[in-house]
């Protein structure tokens, strides 16, 4: 409540008077939700808990269901499941180039949706919007029959392609946003210096818009390496992390999976830290 | 001069050119061709072809239906679930969670980090009738030893409501965050009390919110197959289990595209129904923020 507020709001006696039933309720209420919010976090990690744990689990067999003992074998023998690692190494080449390739045309249509005004914009959105909320399983199916129509080999590229496919949306909407908030003075100021309109853009408006790009493209790596529906549909015999790990769950997972697991995570987590403590210093 | 305005003009276009041929290529093409293929008749052996077929769907229907109400069910409920579930955590985190507002986002998203279908597999292995929650439970006799709780509705449920639940907490987020706090001084000056400053202000204006997180929650709840085939068991398909499997295994082409069609036409029925009940006209605006 700012100043101008609590003078409109008359005599201050009467204003505390009038707050003060409401907000022991509020602390109450609010500390109800406190916790409530706690329980659902911790909630939301309890199968990375179990993940974690059953990665130090001393299994003997492939069965890997109930606790059996603790040891750090499987740390050791990370990549002794040799198309296990494949899937991953796969997954990581595709997610890759998902993120280039996306980054870039997502970052083109982004940047053409936020800054000008042209006909087709409007088509534009509700194909993106049709594209991110159309349901995983249709855009699979579809794609798959549109491969097997034309008898194009399922595989590798395939993948990226379905990939990049629903990845580009996502950059191209978080870039436009990016660039709606960037002050358009500077590219005019760079332009009255005599910058040609290339070098506006490599020197002034790419570095402005830049986390834009960059949360754009990392999301389409998150989103590619986390892929299941779409990428089991255009796979063929190209097996990526989600889908070994699907398959191997008839037989039993080896506790080789959730020890990467929980490597990803790692890293993922300190990514995400260092970004949060980057983005405080940047003042963002 | 005159050809600066003509490249100025142009340029929107070369931008969205690339990326835009990919979707009409990757995307919009192949819908059509999966429209197509849901009219043609034939078999993987012999080929397919285009010969108005209306048969695939009435016999996907005639003899999935079951999934297809099943999907839908669990669809809703973990929509409920997740609202339930979801609003206080969203509601909390936007007006009491103060510098660490981002914090808390943060821990919301991080098990998101871990691979779908690893997070699902792992709560197969907490839930399993002798694993980490069930087996103590049943040893100390909280628990008749023949509970279980694997391979059933339930489960599939949870999984869903925990697998999407952030599609709903953010939307509903950004929508509480957007409001601005002089509005709830003012109920409060004009002696509203704070179930009514939280039913008559806060609830219709986190409302598109909510719509936007039903969109996002409803949509690949229904059309999941990952939770159903590893924490529903045999029972408990869903219409996305039958599309997959009669794509990868059966090759019954026609009548899986016919069934997807079905499935995606429930959906959009559903939504526009949704709308029209709601009465917003800023579908696209609040989800394709």
């Amino acid at each position: 409540m700012n100043t101008l507020e609590r003078a409109a709001a008359g005599p201050r006696k009467n204003a505390t008077r009038r707050r003060r039933p409401g907000r022991r309720g509020a602390f109450f209420r609010g500390r109800l939700l406190h916790i409530w919010t706690w329980l659902v976090i911790a909630w939301l990690f309890l199968p990375i808990a179990v993940m974690i744990l059953f990665g130090f689990n001393d299994t003997r067999g492939r069965y890997n269901q109930t606790w059996q003992g603790f040891t750090l074998r499987w740390y050791g023998e990370l990549f002794a499941i040799d198309d296990l690692t494949v899937a991953l190494v796969n997954s990581l080449l595709i997610a890759l180039l998902t993120m280039l390739i996306a980054g870039v045309l997502g970052t083109l249509i982004g940047l053409a949706l936020g800054r000008y005004r042209f006909r087709g914009s409007g088509l534009m959105k509700l194909v993106m919007f049709a594209a991110i909320s159309c349901a995983e399983i249709i855009m699979g199916a579809s794609l798959l029959s549109m491969f097997v129509t034309l008898a194009v080999p399922l595989g590798f590229w395939t993948i990226v392609i379905s990939h990049v496919m629903f990845s580009v949306s996502f950059v191209a909407v978080t870039v436009r946003a990016r660039v709606m908030v960037v002050d358009r003075s500077i590219e005019e100021a760079a332009r009255d210096l005599g910058a040609s309109s290339w070098e506006t853009f490599r020197l002034v408006t790419f570095p402005m818009i830049f986390p834009g790009v960059l949360a754009g493209s990392l999301l389409a790596f998150a989103l590619s390496i986390d892929d299941f529906v779409i990428t089991n549909f255009v796979s063929g015999g190209t097996v990526t992390f989600p889908l070994w790990i699907y398959g191997a769950t008839r037989v039993g997972i080896p506790p080789q999976v959730n020890v990467m697991g929980t490597l990803i995570f790692a890293v993922g987590v300190l990514i995400a830290v260092l970004n949060a403590f980057g983005g405080r210093r940047g003042g963002t | 001069m005159k050809g600066s305005r003509l490249r100025a003009a142009l340029t929107p276009y070369l931008l969205i050119l690339p990326g835009g041929l990919w979707l009409a290529i990757f995307f919009v093409v192949p819908m059509i061709v999966m429209l197509s293929l849901s009219l043609q008749s034939g078999n993987i052996v012999d080929g397919f072809a285009f010969t108005w077929n209306w048969r695939n769907y009435l016999d996907g229907i005639a003899n999935h239906h079951d999934q297809m109400i099943r999907s839908i069910g669990y669809g809703l409920a973990a929509t409920v679930i997740t609202i339930v579930v979801g609003f206080p955590v969203a509601y909390w985190i936007a007006f009491r969670g103060g510098r660490r507002k981002n914090m808390y986002l943060l821990l919301l998203l991080m098990p998101f980090l871990v691979s779908f279908v690893l997070r699902t597999i792992s709560w197969q292995f907490f839930l399993a009738d002798d694993g980490v929650l069930l087996g103590p439970l049943k040893r100390i006799g909280l628990l008749p030893e023949d509970f279980h709780i694997l391979a059933t509705g339930t489960a599939v449920v949870l999984g869903l409501a925990y697998n999407f639940l952030p599609f709903m907490v953010l939307p509903i987020y950004v929508a509480l965050e957007r409001i601005d706090p002089r509005i709830l001084e003012a109920a409060a000056d004009l002696y509203a009390n704070r179930v009514q400053t939280f039913l008559r202000v806060v609830l219709p204006l986190s409302l598109p919110g909510v719509f936007a997180g039903v969109l996002m929650t409803f949509v690949p709840a229904c059309s999941d197959y990952v939770n159903a085939s590893i924490l529903g068991g045999a029972t408990n398909t869903m219409i996305g289990n039958v599309i997959q499997n009669q794509y990868l295994v059966t090759q019954d082409y026609p009548v899986a595209a016919a069934l997807s069609f079905t499935l995606m036409a429930v959906l959009l029925i559903g939504i526009f129904a949704y709308a029209r009940a709601l009465g917003s006209e800023e579908v696209l605006e609040v989800t394709a923020r």
